[in-house]
């Protein structure tokens, strides 16, 4: 038996779970369409306020745009940030250690099974919202290619690294204040408040530094066909490379963490 | 070769400390003071395979800071720990296939789905072949009675249903060491009694061994020969359960059915020379006496009163564990 079965059984019994969520799964998902609605309202007000754009973007680009921030943030976002403090608390993480499974696998595969389920309802969402709002569908078959490496790997960066911040939990039970901060970097620097062609010069050098960038608003870019061949190439790299950092983070925070809580009470 | 081996065991935790009040809470933000609290405190024991060894102190002396320590979930601050030739806090998982804990309010089953499906998820994770786990699963249905039980949500059984679900859960693997940390705690007797033979028969088809913690006395009764003592984290005693109740038992209870008007009215009264009386109902009255004197008071009293019954009781064995606490 291998990680391939266990991922089976383990996006088996997540599905069972959230399906028996309907409403919390509801909720959820208009959290999750009501942001970019709300975005994409306001820049086409201030595209047609100023002649029909705003810098390279005209209103159906804006629609296309949180259409795409839409669908990428869905799939790749985390919530176990928001789940370890409970879980170190409420001894839930002991049961887990007691397992022969690290249990990063099985909250990959819970993540995987939310998705799956989800998605279901944002892609009608997104085809809903393109057909009120026109977007413009106008994707390479080159560039929907790339998409795919993108957004799988979009998705690892978010998760690795935000796993490595979940552990923080280890040492403070005021993660919250972490989290928010977390948001806050995502909230301006991934894309999902503006296109990051919008933003000053020096936000957009700070957002391609820093890992928000590779989250969302690489395959939103690469997917509107935003990107040279080059440029998508050095993204793909780029993404490789946050990822190692994320998973040498998860490694080692996860042992300084477990050390931590195995020294001051499990 | 022992299955569970320890030797000065020791786990110390540092704690912060600091007094009531604001001026306390600012001044602990620049200077933290610390406090060492010594849970374990040096214990040794060893535990061959398939033995039943109750655990026992009371809270706070260190009992779920040693099962924990066993399993792999605290790292000791000093000493020797070895279950199965594994070092536990390793967690390696080879080591993890072959143990178990089981803690009386913590759930491993996952709430919103009914067991089984949690079981068949628990088989995978484990690599349990298929044909075992049927017939491991069919054994333990049947032990705990857990076929009305296993479809329903987790979240819609009773706390002793779901306790045996949790038990069973824990036991698919077929662990050959388990840890139980109280896992009667708010059962009813029924429940209590159910679990308690299951235990036993576990131990016995699958030489199993077992290392037991539990606030009711009647379970370790029930299941262990031997029993360890800890308390304030060293360990009081450690051997039979019959010895432990010869050594520290002070006292036996000598209970007397008299004839009508053995006492010539003056009720119990007329027994207070004998022992203290600790209950007198028509005629029927309860003596406690030290335990050497136990035999002359009793042929006293055979000799002074018309006696229908009389009967010699050992103390519960509550009271006795509670006068070897108090002897640490």
């Amino acid at each position: 038996m291998n990680l391939g079965s266990i991922y089976r059984a383990q996006l088996k019994t997540t599905m069972a779970v959230q399906l028996q969520y309907r409403v919390s799964a509801i909720i959820w998902l208009i959290g999750l369409v009501i942001p970019p609605l709300v975005y994409l309202v306001v820049w086409r007000t201030v595209a047609e306020a100023g002649g029909g754009s705003v810098g390279s973007y005209d209103t159906a680009e804006f629609a296309t745009y949180y259409i795409i921030v839409m669908v990428v943030n869905h799939l790749a976002f985390i919530w176990h940030m928001w789940e370890y403090d409970y879980r170190i608390r409420e001894g839930v993480l002991s049961g887990l250690l007691l397992r022969p499974l690290h249990p990063i696998h099985a909250d990959i595969a819970e993540n995987l099974s939310y998705k799956a389920l989800t998605t279901l309802v944002v892609i009608p969402a997104a085809i809903l919202m393109s057909v009120l709002f026109k977007a413009d569908w106008n994707v390479s078959l080159t560039n929907a290619l790339f998409f795919i490496p993108a957004m799988i790997m979009a998705f690892f960066v978010q998760f690795f690294l935000g796993w490595a911040l979940a552990m923080a939990a280890f040492w403070t039970t005021r993660i919250n204040a972490i989290n928010r901060m977390y948001f806050l970097g995502k909230l301006f620097l991934s894309g999902q408040m503006a296109p990051l062609a919008l933003l000053p010069p020096a936000l957009q050098t700070a957002a391609s530094i820093s890992p928000y960038r590779w989250m969302i608003s690489f395959p939103v870019e690469l997917l509107l066909g935003n990107l040279m061949l080059r440029e998508i190439w050095i993204g793909l790299a780029v993404q490789v490379l946050w990822i190692g950092i994320g998973l040498l983070a998860v490694k080692f925070v996860w042992r300084a963490g477990i050390r931590r809580y195995s020294a001051f009470g499990a | 070769m022992s299955a569970i081996h320890i030797h000065q065991l020791q786990k110390i935790y540092k704690i912060h400390e600091r007094e009531a009040g604001l001026g306390a809470a600012v001044r602990s933000l620049v200077k933290r003071k610390t406090r060492d609290v010594r849970a374990v405190d040096g214990i040794c024991f060893d535990v061959a395979p398939g033995e039943i060894v109750g655990f026992l102190g009371p809270n706070g002396a260190g009992k779920t800071t040693t099962l924990k320590m066993l399993s792999g979930l605290l790292h000791p601050t000093g000493g020797e720990v070895d279950v199965l030739g594994h070092t536990p806090w390793q967690r390696d998982k080879e080591f993890l296939r072959q143990i178990t804990l089981v803690m009386g309010q913590r759930n491993q089953l996952v709430w919103d789905i009914p067991a089984i499906d949690s079981y068949e998820l628990h088989r995978v994770i484990y690599h349990i072949p298929l044909d075992e786990y049927q017939c491991t699963l069919d054994e333990l249905v049947d032990l705990l009675d857990l076929k009305p039980l296993i479809h329903k949500p987790v979240r819609n059984l009773s706390l002793g249903e779901r306790m045996k679900c949790e038990i069973a859960g824990a036991l698919l693997h077929r662990p050959q060491v388990l840890f139980l940390d109280e896992p009667t705690i708010g059962l009813d007797v029924t429940a209590q009694r159910r679990i308690r033979e299951f235990v036993a028969e576990y131990n016995r088809r699958h030489k199993a061994t077992v290392l037991l913690t539990s606030h009711y006395m009647a379970d370790v009764e029930a299941l262990c020969q031997r029993v360890i003592v800890i308390h304030h984290g060293k360990l009081l005693f450690d051997g039979d359960l019959a010895d432990l109740m010869r050594r520290f038992s002070a006292y036996k209870t000598i209970v007397v059915d008299l004839a009508p008007g053995a006492t010539a009215g003056r009720g119990a009264g007329a027994l207070r020379p004998y022992g203290e009386v600790v209950n007198y109902t028509d005629g029927q009255a309860a003596l406690r006496v030290a335990k050497k004197e136990a035999a002359a008071i009793t042929s006293r009293l055979l000799a002074d009163f018309p006696i229908h019954d009389l009967t010699i009781q050992d103390p519960p064995i509550e009271e006795v564990i509670e006068q070897v606490f108090n002897a640490g």
